[in-house]
């Protein structure tokens, strides 16, 4: 006589797999069936976070229809005469929230970059005597004359402030955004 | 089967990260110029993965 050898899935309710709620078919007793249902929802959440990658990309494709920051216009930020020989100034430039620091080099050299640190955007410190900014939040530095990341956290440089000093006054004329 | 397609998944996802950081850093350094090809690259990995996930669904069908 031929046994049924086939196996029944036991439910705790004793209805068939098939009439089961949905709660149950999530959460099943059979392992296999257990870790088929892992796999599966954890690929729907991967395409989902696929999705909010695209979301991410399409933000910042948005962005850049408002156009360069390089087209600030001119802003006079200085005199010349306020600012001694290893002394910096914080100015506003191109926007009010855009915080840039001014520092006077030499006797003829004037240096401008964005106050915020590329890193995570707190406010960069000029050490002139080094030749650097610092940036006290994570401890990264940057080159006093090129503006580029020396130390810590940070890879991208500073955005440069493009100036003109003339008839004794220094002017701010675009921002020169830099990826190295 | 579905081991393969997770896979699949994870690699385009682990793409469309490295695309979503090179871009932003692109476009906070000046460059505006990736971002709408960045956009049709990670689109494109996106609608990959829908497919695979219907297959997916498609593969489960009784």
């Amino acid at each position: 006589m031929a046994r049924d050898l086939k196996l029944r899935v036991l439910t705790p309710d004793g209805r068939p797999a098939d009439e089961q709620p949905k709660w149950r078919k999530d959460f099943p007793i059979d392992t296999a069936e257990d870790n088929y249902v892992a796999r599966r929802d954890f690929t729907k959440f991967m395409v989902l976070i696929s999705g909010s990658f695209v979301v991410g990309q399409a933000w910042i494709a948005l962005k850049t229809l408002g156009g360069p920051k390089s087209d600030a216009g001119r802003t006079a930020i200085a005199r010349v005469d306020e600012l001694a020989v290893g002394q910096a100034a914080v100015f506003s430039y191109p926007r009010e929230h855009d915080t840039c620091l001014l520092v006077r080099s030499g006797e003829r050299e004037f240096l401008a970059y964005s106050n915020k640190c590329s890193h995570l955007s707190c406010a960069v410190i000029p050490d002139v005597k080094s030749g650097r900014l610092l940036c006290p939040c994570h401890h990264g530095s940057f080159d006093l004359a090129t503006g580029r990341p020396l130390a810590g956290p940070p890879r991208r440089p500073l955005d440069r402030i493009v100036l003109d000093v003339r008839d004794g006054t220094v002017y701010a004329t675009g921002v020169e955004e830099r990826t190295v | 089967m579905v081991y393969g397609i997770l896979s699949i998944v994870l690699i385009l996802a682990l793409m469309q990260l490295w695309l979503l950081t090179a871009t932003m850093n692109a476009y906070l350094g000046g460059d505006h110029a990736v971002a709408w090809p960045a956009l049709g690259a990670s689109g494109v990995c996106l609608l990959l993965n829908l497919g695979l996930l219907r297959y997916l669904y498609l593969l489960e069908r009784p």
